[in-house]
């Protein structure tokens, strides 16, 4: 207090670091995580007084205890990779594009209406593509209109993708209310039982390959897209400043547009796959709120499509060990979400050490500004 | 960098998102009192039969829990281990409930149960292939129809317990017209169902004819939440109905959001599945409930021995299987519980039906005559006469309730589209 120079330099100073190397930045990635284990230990002994390791040993049991689960952590895996994926490129151009779970349901909510109305009148190999058009387009139109707003009238897209998921989730509310069964029931059921007429086949007997196979090569597709493509690079121009993009001739509107489209029709197909491929049924929680986890699955992989598929593994990984968990010691979901809470926090603080030094105020300060 | 503080704010608040969705309580093992009659048990249930139980929700929600709680007096009662009972919670209404129910399998289980309707094609899609383990399924339609020999469905005569909890709220209603408090044609109850359903329709008519029974100027409006869960709706729903001077109001949907709105106001209150005197203890006046625990200890004890479960299993009053919880005496009209067990001994004995043709009209008239679509079919195809010996044969014919009529004196049940 006596020196009131000294009151200009804070106690902390954040600043950020260059690139590290990527040895090291993986160092700090595992020790986070390890930080994270062992604070989810305490926590786990303080709260429910089960040892640690045999809930961790739950917690790999949940994706991994036998080969149907490890089939359907894979296939759970994709389909959150697949929403990822969608919202990958919006966010890049920063178009903050939260509308992921009404573009899955609308895509969802077109191949149901293919599955019911068609089902019987076409077959398998025209039904399915038209099926898999039909939700592509859907999704399309559901993210294409906030861009056409954003692009020509600058509406705000946070809010406009947003407002669309309600849109969305009331016309699969409405088409249940057509097509449940039995009536009133908001169920609809699985959806051609015994015809199978628009279920996505089976490949070498497992029903979920064809599922996974098509997002690979979608991510495969997405990453090149982004990394070498004329079109990724305009994104990255966008999304880091529009004023630069129009500078060098790059025409914006075109590539909101664009890019929201080619994020929809990533959403259309999720929701195709999800009806086709996985549940055979439409209810309003189709799409589960995997629309949102997305966001951190991109965010967390920095919209890096290889990346991906290690966080949406992580997430899919943490969520059925939580389910597990559960089941095992039959403690609600709550004590497992906060374990996963935990494990995230780590997991993105650690991205903050990686960025950013943080050096205190040195002691000789005072001395050497005499 | 701005980026990564919106990469914080952003998962946090979805992280919050993600976590809000299970809150409260942790999952200790608590105790329930047994509420069937002990008998001497001489079934010895093999240390490595299993039963696995799909719930839609946790013990949050009160249907739910329900369940959990039967099941697990269930496995006190028998002495199985906490491994001879798995509950798998939070099974959403599609594939994953197919696969949970495979992965059940998988543990080996010889029975996989699911409670909610929405779970009935896959647990169906189970059975087919896996023809040993036997699957049964509450509230579901199909198992009569659907000829595969290790699906089963189960229900309960909850219409008998709506009627009795009708019965109270009638002497509630009766205790307000000799105070002074309304006139007798003010008696209006009001009703949030969740969805325009059979079951919800058939809870909602047994109740106010229990109502009936003892207030004759009853009359009743039914509101929809179209959510089995939505605690804001169901309480918006009883404020408009206390705003249209409903003196009485029940509900058929999970949350808790109306016998709080009803406490605030001061408005008595007959809720379903669980006591709600610890949410309103001025106003909560009695529930009726589904015990699972009958259903479980048959099916349990019929596999251990080696027996066939029946395809489609209903219990009522008689089995344990509707019961009514501890009735307010803060809050009940005097004479109350007499009534209720006056009534209730004559519901055993048949000598009162719940949908006896005399007691309700609809349109005017007096039903003598009603083709209930009890065969599950697309076009929804009105196939079984429900009428007879002049009352209507409510889940007879099949365990799930098919009532579907608005009765006179009720507005609102039927939804005109």
């Amino acid at each position: 207090m006596k020196n009131r120079e000294t009151m200009h330099e804070p106690l902390i100073r954040i600043s950020k670091k260059d690139s590290m190397q990527w040895y090291k930045s993986w160092a700090v990635r595992t020790a986070a995580i390890a930080l994270a284990l062992i604070l989810c230990a305490f926590v786990i002994i303080l709260l429910t007084g089960y040892s640690p390791i045999e809930v961790y040993k739950a917690v790999f049991a949940g994706s991994f205890g036998s080969e149907r689960k490890v089939w359907l952590t894979f296939q759970k895996v994709a389909m959150l990779l697949c929403i990822s994926l969608a919202v990958t490129p919006a966010f890049k151009m920063r178009f903050w594009n939260i509308g992921a779970e009404g573009q899955v349901l609308a895509g969802a909510l077109a191949t149901s209406a293919c599955m019911i109305y068609l089902g019987s009148k076409l077959p398998p190999a025209a039904l399915i593509p038209i099926m898999a058009a039909a939700s592509i387009a859907a999704g399309l139109i559901w993210c294409f209109i906030p861009a056409f707003f954003k692009a020509n009238f600058k509406t705000n897209e946070t809010l406009f993708t947003l407002m669309m998921n309600y849109v969305a989730v009331q016309a699969v509310a409405y088409c249940i209310i057509l097509w449940e069964n039995p009536k009133g029931s908001n169920s609809v059921g699985i959806i051609n039982p015994s015809s199978h007429f628009g279920w996505l086949p089976s490949l070498f007997n497992q029903k979920y390959l064809l599922n996974i196979l098509i997002v690979f090569s979608v991510t495969v597709a997405m990453y090149i897209y982004l990394k070498y493509s004329k079109h990724g690079y305009e994104i990255s121009v966008v999304g880091e400043s529009e004023n630069t993009a129009k500078y060098i001739g790059i025409n914006v509107k075109k590539v909101i547009l664009r890019t929201a489209a080619l994020s929809g029709a990533i959403c259309g197909l999720a929701g195709f796959l999800l009806v086709s491929g996985t549940d055979h049924t439409i209810s309003t929680t189709t799409a589960g709120g995997q629309g949102f986890t997305a966001i951190i699955v991109s965010w967390l992989a920095k919209f890096n499509p290889i990346v991906m598929m290690l966080t949406s593994f992580l997430l899919i990984f943490l969520e059925r060990g939580a389910g597990e968990i559960a089941t095992v010691f039959r403690l609600n979901q709550s004590i497992s979400e906060i374990l996963s809470g935990i494990i995230l926090f780590f997991i993105i603080g650690s991205e903050f050490f990686i960025n950013y030094t943080v050096s205190f105020r040195k002691k000789n300060h005072k001395e050497g500004k005499k | 960098m701005i980026k990564l503080r919106k990469i914080l704010a952003i998962v946090l608040s979805l992280s919050m998102v993600l976590v809000f969705a299970s809150c409260g309580g942790n999952g200790e093992e608590k105790t329930t009192e047994d509420g069937t009659g002990t008998s001497a048990d001489t079934t010895k249930i093999p240390a490595n039969f299993k039963i696995g139980i799909i719930l839609l929700h946790d013990e949050n929600s009160t249907y739910d829990k329900n369940f959990i709680d039967a099941a697990k007096a269930v496995q006190t009662k028998l002495g199985l281990t906490n491994d001879q009972v798995i509950f798998k919670v939070n099974v959403p209404e599609g594939n994953d409930c197919y696969e949970t129910a495979a992965e059940l399998v998988d543990l080996g289980c010889k029975i996989v149960f699911a409670d909610s309707f929405g779970h009935e094609s896959y647990m169906m899609q189970a059975a087919k292939e896996f023809p040993n383990v036997q699957f049964c399924h509450a509230t579901g339609t199909n198992a009569k129809t659907a000829n595969i020999p290790n699906y089963h469905n189960a229900f309960a005569h909850i219409y008998q317990g709506r009627f009795l909890a009708g019965v109270a709220a009638g002497m509630k209603l009766n205790q307000m017209i000799e105070d002074g408090k309304i006139k007798a044609d003010e008696a209006k109850m009001g009703y949030i169902g969740a969805y325009p359903y059979a079951e919800v329709i058939s809870g909602l008519t047994s109740f106010y004819l229990g109502a009936k029974y003892v207030c004759p100027s009853v009359t009743m409006g039914v509101k929809y939440t179209n959510s089995w869960f939505d605690i804001g709706k169901e309480k918006e729903a009883a404020q408009a109905f206390i705003n249209e001077k409903c003196v009485l109001i029940s509900q058929h949907a999970d949350s808790e959001g109306a016998p709080k709105a009803c406490e605030e106001a001061g408005v008595p209150n007959v809720a379903y599945n669980i006591s709600t005197i610890g949410l309103g203890p001025n106003t909560a006046l009695i529930s009726s409930k589904i015990d699972w625990a009958p259903y479980f200890e048959l099916i349990i004890k019929n596999v251990a021995k080696g027996e066939s479960i029946p395809v489609d299993w209903c219990g009522g009053i008689n089995e344990g299987s509707v019961v009514m919880t501890e009735l307010n005496d803060k809050v009940a009209a005097p004479g109350t519980a007499d009534k209720l067990a006056e009534v209730k001994s004559k519901l055993i004995s048949g000598e009162v039906k719940v949908f006896d043709t005399a007691s309700f009209k609809v349109d005017g008239k007096t039903i003598t005559t009603f083709k209930a679509d009890v065969i599950p079919d697309e076009a929804f195809t009105p196939d079984t006469e429900a009428i007879k010996d002049s009352y209507f044969s409510e889940s007879e014919f099949r365990s799930a309730p098919y009532f579907y009529m608005q009765i006179d004196g009720i507005t609102g049940a039927i939804p005109t589209n």
